[in-house]
């Protein structure tokens, strides 16, 4: 489709891949090359065939038809071992590490033939130093940080001395000080003629970093650019297909205090998990309070310490004044406060389950679904469609399993549940993660329009331009502990890294 | 090639077929195993699946005893089948039929030779409060202190077989018995026995109170709160936690009503077609029972149907025992492959099959 005159000198070029799977084309005909030393950019909403290029590239997919070459030769890796032989190397949105084994131990079993640890440990050393990625060899994962695990992932790539280097989603997980870290890394291995393929919805940093891009749509390239040109809603309608819809409010004045937390603390339930430190927080009528951090700094945690799940160890929480810490989760629904956790498949919703009976798992009480005990089906079912045709859920119908939908379908039909509720304080953990720009722009609309209807909503998510775009107030959780809440005008980038604690001024200038 | 798919949702057709495609499975490996033996595979199969219901000679015989296995079957699987949906784990449901029976029998003893119509009702009491109790101990265990209540039940099964030893030469032995280990006989005891509610058909209350159970579970799972949480909690344990069921309340809930329906099944046992507390009283349906939960889909109403072709192979083995001269053990194999099968069915429900195209194949056998 484009840089034919530029094929002679490109480091890798794809020519018509396509790779179908039953039902659907994830990639059709796909071609571009990747010059040496470039940042390319690969764009796309979810569900427009990234995953499946990038698989196909390391040796995971086999494409059903078309042609990859690698400096000039043909390049087909039957396996990932052979990609990362042939100088392909990929670091992962989801992290494959043992939480129990050391830093070392951990980059030894992703090779193919490790060194002895100690002459391992100090390669890592150098390789750490010489691209500015603190790392101690030494240490136990499961006590690293989100940034700190990705920069294991990246060094064990960096040690097979890739040509291409390709990256999921890399800056999902990190502080806009660890985005800085990472970048001065990418630039210098671009320097030394090292290419790298980088996957993002996060199209500021694609401006700020990429050369090129490539825009995928359904399985095609619809169009390529250089990112530096455009604007950030260009990209994004390039991507869309479609003109965006953004988010709006008229801004009303804050309400009394709806939920308020007072010195909640809480060890976390599960073995990695973060402990709730002296927690303190209020959120008032018709009021967004967005929560910051990098995931697993608690989130899950302060969720269910809210919703329910878990009960705070110290502390209290009070729902319209009354403490209701020792509530259960329906009583909670019961008074008005309704929650959406982050994970979608087997938390907020049962995969297996049908819409229907998904609807019933936290409508029964307010929606009074049960009637002495028993469960009113044909109620239950009016329900789940009210759900999906006020929230537009792509499904053909209620009976569906809730783990048929796509992510972003499911999740609008969460949220819908909530929402639908009337509920006087919704609280929503990573509301649109892994969602589709134009369902997470609906989502937003539907938790400012709840607010200025009068509910007190929290969004905790990772996502800091939703935060800023959606709410009234900000503060960020670090390892457990609740930075004070500040209004979101006029909050930079600076004071919003400091609040989530983000990496230390000594690691950016190393 | 053969190549597994994974099916976007589990296919609710191969879901019911997988049952059947099982039973054809075993009988042809059954088949096979008889023939091996040195039997006609064809006469044995037909010995065992056929004859039982048709024959001439032992049909009438055996029709009625079709009931009375299936009976106990059915009223234990039924309750396993809610612990396990909601994956709780129950394997000890013999020692719970065991202590039904014991503790139900043990009231009615106390009250010979008394006519009372109480009688009758207050064993069926005891026997349903001893299964629960006894089935409350794993419970307990697991709530408080985090045990595995499979290892726990199924341990618990080996005391109560040795406090059926011991009452059966102690406590309940029959005073009038001449030193025989074992309880009087509720034949006997007319207020106490579990007779035929319609002389001839097998039908004792312990079929009745099968078939109740089959209907109440049936309502239970499709039509209450109580049963959505348990299917809730089994398919997605956190979503349970989150839509605010109670795991505590929900384990003692399930392994309670196992364990009663065990006891119920034990003490309607002792008290009918076995008639006495004897050392060896307990003949493996708690265990059976296990099979027919889940060749019965955890469905109640497949739990009804597995439960009767469970009790098909126990009387057809007896009679290929009988006639063919068929070892006992080779029968309880056959249920042991029945479980295989299956277990190894299930897959298609899972997974579609795909014939690799030979371009494709090459590739892979690389």
């Amino acid at each position: 489709m484009t840089g034919d005159m530029r094929q002679g000198d490109a480091l890798m070029t794809l020519e018509g891949l396509t790779k179908a799977y039953p039902g659907v084309v994830a990639n059709d005909q796909v071609s571009f090359s990747l010059l040496p030393g470039e940042v390319h950019a690969l764009l796309g909403e979810n569900g427009a065939g990234k995953s499946t290029l990038v698989k196909m590239i390391y040796g995971l997919v086999k494409p059903d038809a078309g042609q990859m070459t690698l400096n000039g030769t043909d390049f087909t890796p039957v396996n990932p071992a052979a990609a990362r032989a042939a100088g392909v190397a990929m670091v992962f949105q989801h992290f494959s590490l043992f939480d129990a084994l050391s830093v070392a131990e951990n980059i030894a079993l992703g090779m193919d033939n490790p060194p002895n640890t100690r002459e391992l440990a100090g390669r890592i050393r150098e390789v750490s130093q010489a691209y500015g990625l603190p790392l101690d060899p030494d240490r136990i994962v499961g006590d690293l940080s989100a940034g700190e695990r990705q920069r294991v992932e990246i060094i064990r790539c960096l040690l097979q001395n890739p040509k291409l280097l390709i990256m999921d989603e890399p800056t999902s997980v990190l502080t806009p000080q660890e985005v800085e870290i990472l970048f001065k890394t990418l630039r210098k291995l671009t320097s030394e003629g090292t290419s790298i393929l980088y996957i993002s919805h996060k199209l500021e940093e694609i401006r700020a970093l990429c050369e090129h891009a490539t825009i995928l749509r359904l399985g095609v390239v619809v169009d390529t650019c250089d990112p530096r040109e455009k604007s950030a809603r260009e990209l994004a309608e390039l991507m869309v297909g479609d003109t965006l819809h953004v988010p709006s409010r008229d801004p009303a004045e804050p309400g009394e205090v709806a939920l308020s937390l007072s010195g909640v603390s809480m060890p976390s339930p599960s073995e990695f998990g973060t402990d709730l430190r002296n927690v303190s927080l209020e959120v008032r009528k018709g009021e967004v309070l967005g929560i910051g951090g990098v995931a697993g700094n608690g989130q899950d945690e302060l969720l269910a310490v809210i919703s329910g799940e878990a009960r705070a160890r110290e502390g209290s929480i009070t729902l319209a004044g009354d403490e209701i810490n020792i509530l259960s989760p329906s009583a909670r629904r019961a008074r008005g406060l309704l929650t959406a956790p982050e994970e979608r498949l087997g938390h907020s919703a049962a995969p297996e389950m049908s819409l229907t009976e998904n609807a019933l798992l936290t409508g029964s009480v307010r929606e009074k679904l049960v009637d002495r005990g028993f469960l009113r089906w044909n109620k239950t079912e009016k329900f789940a469609r009210r759900i999906i045709e006020a929230f537009d859920v792509r499904t053909p119908g209620p009976d569906n399993a809730a783990g048929s939908l796509s992510g972003g379908n499911l999740q609008k039909f969460v949220i819908g549940r909530e929402v639908l509720q009337n509920p006087d304080v919704l609280v929503v953990n990573q509301p649109t993660w892994g969602v589709d720009a134009a369902a997470a722009a609906s989502i937003r609309q539907s938790l400012l329009d709840l607010a200025h209807k009068g509910a007190a909503v929290i969004v905790i998510s990772q996502d800091l331009d939703e935060l800023m775009e959606i709410s009234d107030r900000f503060t960020a959780l670090n390892e457990g502990r609740l930075a004070r809440p500040v209004s979101t005008q006029g909050l930079s980038v600076e004071e919003i890294g400091l609040m989530m604690g983000g990496a230390e001024s000594d690691e950016v200038a190393a | 090639m053969i190549r597994l798919e994974k099916r976007p949702q589990p296919s609710k057709f191969w879901g019911a077929l997988t049952p059947v495609l099982a039973v054809i499975a075993t009988m042809i490996a059954g088949g096979i195993l008889f023939w091996m033996l040195g039997k006609d595979p064809l006469e044995a199969i037909r010995t065992i699946f056929w004859d039982p219901l048709f024959h001439e000679t032992f049909g009438p015989y055996s029709r009625p005893q079709l009931m009375v296995k299936a009976g106990p079957l059915i009223l234990i699987a039924i309750g396993l089948s809610l612990g396990f949906r909601a994956g709780i784990w129950n394997i000890g449901a013999e020692g719970q039929y065991i202590m039904g029976a014991v503790c139900g029998a043990a009231v009615g003893l106390a009250f010979y030779p008394s006519e009372s119509m109480l009688i009758f009702p207050a064993m069926v009491l005891a026997g349903a409060i001893g299964g629960w109790a006894w089935a409350m101990i794993p419970g307990v265990l697991k709530v408080k202190f985090g045990t595995n209540e499979i290892l726990v039940s199924l341990m618990l099964v080996y005391v109560a077989e040795n406090i059926l030893a011991s009452v059966s030469q102690g406590l309940l032995k029959n005073p009038d018995g001449m030193g025989f280990p074992g309880s009087r006989n509720f034949r006997d005891f007319p207020a106490a026995h579990n007779t035929d509610l319609i002389a001839g058909t097998g039908m004792h209350w312990g079929v009745a109170a099968a078939f109740i159970a089959v209907i109440l579970a049936y309502i239970l799972l499709t039509r209450h709160m109580l049963g959505f949480q348990v299917r809730l909690t089994g398919e997605a344990p956190r979503a349970a936690k989150f839509a605010g069921v109670n795991p505590t309340r929900l384990i003692l809930f399930c392994l309670g009503t196992s364990g009663a329906l065990a006891g119920l099944a034990g003490l309607f046992e002792v008290s009918g077609p076995s008639g006495q507390v004897s050392i060896d009283f307990n003949a493996g349906y708690g265990f059976t029972a296990i099979i027919v939960a889940f060749l019965g889909r955890l469905h109640p109403i497949g739990i009804l149907l597995a439960g009767l072709l469970m009790a098909l192979t126990y009387i057809g083995g007896e009679l290929a025992q009988l006639m063919l001269g068929l070892p006992g053990a080779a029968i309880q194999m056959f249920q042991g492959m029945l479980m295989f099968f299956l277990l190894a069915m299930d897959m298609l429900s899972h997974y579609r099959v795909r014939w690799k195209t030979p371009v494709a194949a090459q590739e892979g056998a690389k």
